[in-house]
C-alpha cells in the first residue's frame, strides 16, 4: 500500500517496455491486446486508488525515502485520483478505437500512447514543482511522436509548430522555476505553500514574477487566449484516437493551475495571494469569446471540436479566476465532462469521415452514410452534451460552473458568456450535423464497410456513455468533487505529508 | 561576477529571441539552443553564485547550493533531446513542405532560389548538389 502513489507511474511505462521488446516488433495483433490488457489494469488501479484516497485520505510515496520537504513526493489525493481514472477510461476508450486500423499506419503507436499515459500520471501525481517540469516533457515528448503518426503534409506543418511552441514554453518553465527556487528556497509544492506567507519583502517580487511566468506555461498548455492558436490546427489534423486521448491534455494545464495557483497562491499566501487571477478571468473570458468565433468559422468537424474544447477551456479558467472551493469543484465535474465528451466527439468524427470518403468531415454536400442511424445517435448525444442540454452531463457541469460564479458574486460576466457559448455551440453544431447527415447525394461509399469496424463504435459509445453515466452518478460525484477542491485548498503540511509516507491515516 | 554572468545570460537570450523571430526552421532550432544554454545558465545561478565553497556539507555557514546543479544536469538532458527531436522534425519539414519556412509557404526569395537551382541542376544534370531534398 505504502508504494500504491507509485503504481500508476510504473504501470504505464513498464508496459510500454513490454511492448517494445524484439519479440512484438512484428506483431501487432499482440501489441494491441497487451496493450489493452495494460489499460484495463490501469483502469482498474486508477479506480483502486480513487476508492482509496475517498476512504482514507491522499496517500504519498518519498521517492528514495527522503522525509519531506527534502526528497521527491508522489501524492495521489482524491483530485489526482479523479484525474487519473478520467485519463485511465479515456485512454482505454481511445486505444479500442486505434486499434481498429489506425495503429498501422507508423511504428510504435502503442508504446507511444503508454509514454503519454506515463506522463500524464506523473504529472497528475508528483508534489514538487521541478518532477512537474519533468513529466511534462514526458508527456510532451510523447505527445510530438503520436502527433505525427501516420504523416502527411499537414500533420508535419502541424507537428512543427506544436513542437517548437512547447519548447519555448519549457524553456519559459525552467526560467519560471529557477525564479520561484530562489525565491522560496523550494520547489516542493506543500512546502511553498507553508512559505508563501512569510516570504521576506525581497523575494516578493521574484514569487510573483515566477508564479506569472508558470501561469504563462500552463496557459500555453491549456490554451488560454493569445496562446492557444496551436490548438485547432493540432487537434485537427492529427489521427483520430491520437486527438481524442489529447482531450486530455489542455486539461494538464487546468490541472498545474490547480495545483500552484489555488494552493501556493491561494487566500493564505499574504502578499502574493490571488496572484494573477484577475487577469486570468479576463483572459478567460476573452478565450471563451475566441472559441465561440473559431467555433463559428470551422469548416471541418474536427476543427469544430477543437473550438469547441476552446470554449470549454474558457469555462475551465473561469472557474479556475473565482478561487472558491465551489469554483474549483466545479470546474472538476466539468473537467471529467468535457474530457470525456470532446474524447467521444472525436472518434465519431472519425466515424462520419471514414464513410464519407473523400469529403471526409468537411461541411460539404456529399454522399450519405453508410451507418446513418448508430453514428447520428451518437453524433446527437455528444453534441447535446456539448452544447450542455439536459439530461445529458453539460447541462449539469454548466450549472454548477454558473452557480459557483454565482456564489462568488461574478454572475453578470460568467452567465452571459456561458450562455452564449452553449447557443453558439447549438448553432454550429446543429448546422455540422444538417451537412453531415441530411445534406447527401449520390450513394454511399463502397469502402465504407470494411472501413469502419465494430471497434470503432465500441469506443465511441463507451465515451458517449461515459456523459450519461457523469448524469447517472452526479450526485456522489459532485459530492466528493466538493470533498477534493476542500482537501485542495486545505493543504497538505510538510508534517503531515511525513506522517502519511508512514501509512497513517490524515484527517 | 553576477554582473559579467547576467550580462552573458541576456545577450545570449537576446540572440536567442532574434533567431526565434525569423521564419526558418534552422534558424529556430538554432535558437531555441541559444535559449536552452542561457536557460540553463539562468537556472545556475539561482541557487546564488559562490566560488570555493564546499557543496552543502562542511565547517562554517557558506557552502554552494547543490540543488541548482542537480535540476541543469536534468534540464540539459532534457534539452538535448528535445533539441534533436526538434531537428528531425525541421528536416522531416523541409521534405514534406518543401522549404524551411514554419509556416510551409515559401517566401518569394525561396522560390526564386529553389527556381535558379533547378536551372543550374538542369544544365549539369550528372552533378546533382549534394545534401539537398527533392
Amino acid at each position: 500500500m505504502m508504494h500504491l502513489p507509485g503504481l500508476p507511474v510504473l504501470l504505464p511505462f513498464f508496459a510500454a517496455v513490454f511492448v517494445l521488446l524484439p519479440w512484438f516488433n512484428t506483431r501487432l495483433p499482440q501489441q494491441r491486446i497487451v496493450t489493452q490488457l495494460f489499460l484495463l489494469l490501469l483502469v482498474a488501479l486508477c479506480s483502486f486508488v480513487f476508492i482509496d484516497t475517498l476512504q482514507n485520505g491522499p496517500r504519498a510515496y518519498a521517492m528514495g525515502d527522503w522525509q519531506a520537504p527534502f526528497g521527491i513526493f508522489l501524492i495521489a489525493d482524491s483530485l489526482s485520483a479523479f484525474m487519473l481514472l478520467l485519463t485511465a477510461i479515456l485512454a482505454l476508450a481511445a486505444h479500442l478505437y486505434a486499434c481498429a486500423g489506425e495503429d498501422e499506419t507508423g511504428r510504435f503507436f502503442h508504446p507511444l500512447f503508454l509514454f503519454q499515459l506515463m506522463g500524464l500520471n506523473g504529472a497528475f501525481l508528483t508534489a514538487d514543482a521541478f518532477n512537474l517540469f519533468v513529466f511534462f516533457e514526458i508527456l510532451l515528448i510523447a505527445s510530438y511522436s503520436l502527433l505525427i503518426h501516420g504523416g502527411g503534409r499537414e500533420r508535419t506543418r502541424a507537428a512543427q509548430h506544436y513542437v517548437l511552441f512547447n519548447l519555448i514554453g519549457s524553456a519559459f518553465f525552467l526560467i519560471a522555476l529557477a525564479v520561484l527556487y530562489r525565491a522560496f528556497g523550494t520547489l516542493n509544492i506543500p512546502d511553498m505553500a507553508a512559505r508563501a506567507a512569510q516570504l521576506p519583502e525581497e523575494s516578493i517580487p521574484l514569487a510573483k514574477a515566477g508564479g506569472l511566468l508558470l501561469m504563462v506555461v500552463f496557459g500555453i498548455k491549456a490554451a488560454l487566449l493569445p496562446m492557444h492558436f496551436w490548438l485547432p490546427r493540432t487537434y485537427g489534423s492529427t489521427s483520430i484516437p491520437v486527438a481524442a486521448l489529447f482531450a486530455v491534455m489542455t486539461k494538464v494545464g487546468i490541472y498545474s493551475l490547480w495545483r500552484i495557483h489555488t494552493v501556493v497562491y491561494g487566500e493564505n499566501a499574504g502578499e502574493v495571494a490571488g496572484l494573477g487571477m484577475d487577469i486570468l478571468s479576463w483572459l478567460a473570458g476573452a478565450t471563451l469569446v475566441a472559441g465561440m468565433i473559431g467555433a463559428l468559422a470551422s469548416k471541418t468537424l474536427r476543427w469544430l471540436i477543437a473550438n469547441l474544447i476552446i470554449i470549454s477551456v474558457g469555462t475551465l479558467l473561469v472557474s479556475v479566476s473565482l478561487q472558491t472551493e465551489a469554483g474549483v469543484a466545479a470546474g472538476l465535474y466539468y473537467t471529467l465532462h468535457s474530457t470525456f465528451v470532446s474524447g467521444a466527439f472525436f472518434l465519431v468524427a472519425g466515424i462520419i469521415l471514414m464513410q464519407r470518403g473523400q469529403a471526409e468531415d468537411r461541411f460539404v454536400r456529399s454522399r450519405p452514410l453508410l451507418y446513418p442511424r448508430l453514428t447520428g445517435v451518437l453524433f446527437a448525444i455528444a453534441a447535446m452534451a456539448v452544447i450542455g442540454l439536459p439530461p445529458f452531463s453539460g447541462f449539469i457541469g454548466k450549472l454548477f460552473v454558473m452557480q459557483a460564479a454565482y456564489d462568488a458574486g461574478q454572475a453578470h460576466w460568467v452567465w452571459p458568456l456561458i450562455l452564449v457559448s452553449g447557443l453558439v455551440a447549438l448553432i454550429a453544431l446543429s448546422r455540422a450535423g444538417t451537412t453531415l447527415f441530411w445534406r447527401t447525394q449520390g450513394t454511399v461509399v463502397p469502402e465504407a464497410k470494411e472501413r469502419v469496424s465494430r471497434l470503432h463504435f465500441m469506443g465511441a459509445s463507451m465515451l458517449v456513455a461515459m456523459s450519461v453515466v457523469l448524469v447517472i452518478a452526479a450526485g456522489p460525484l459532485t459530492e466528493w468533487s466538493m470533498r477534493a477542491a476542500q482537501d485542495l485548498h486545505a493543504g497538505i503540511s510538510i508534517s503531515a505529508l511525513n506522517r502519511v509516507v508512514e501509512g497513517e491515516v490524515v484527517e | 561576477m553576477e554582473l559579467i554572468y547576467s550580462i552573458t545570460v541576456g545577450v545570449m537570450v537576446g540572440c536567442s529571441v532574434f533567431l526565434m523571430l525569423r521564419g526558418h526552421t534552422f534558424s529556430i532550432v538554432m535558437g531555441l539552443t541559444l535559449m536552452s544554454y542561457a536557460v540553463n545558465l539562468f537556472l545556475f545561478a539561482s541557487g546564488g553564485l559562490a566560488t570555493h565553497e564546499p557543496a552543502i556539507l562542511a565547517d562554517g555557514s557558506e557552502y554552494s547550493d547543490p540543488l541548482p546543479q542537480a535540476l541543469v544536469l536534468t534540464a540539459i538532458v532534457i534539452g538535448f533531446a528535445m533539441t534533436a527531436f526538434a531537428l528531425i522534425l525541421a528536416i522531416r519539414a523541409r521534405a514534406d513542405l518543401g522549404n524551411d519556412q514554419v509556416d510551409g509557404r515559401a517566401s518569394e526569395s525561396d522560390v526564386l532560389a529553389n527556381k535558379l537551382e533547378g536551372e543550374k541542376l538542369r544544365q549539369s544534370p550528372e552533378k546533382p548538389s549534394g545534401g539537398k531534398y527533392r
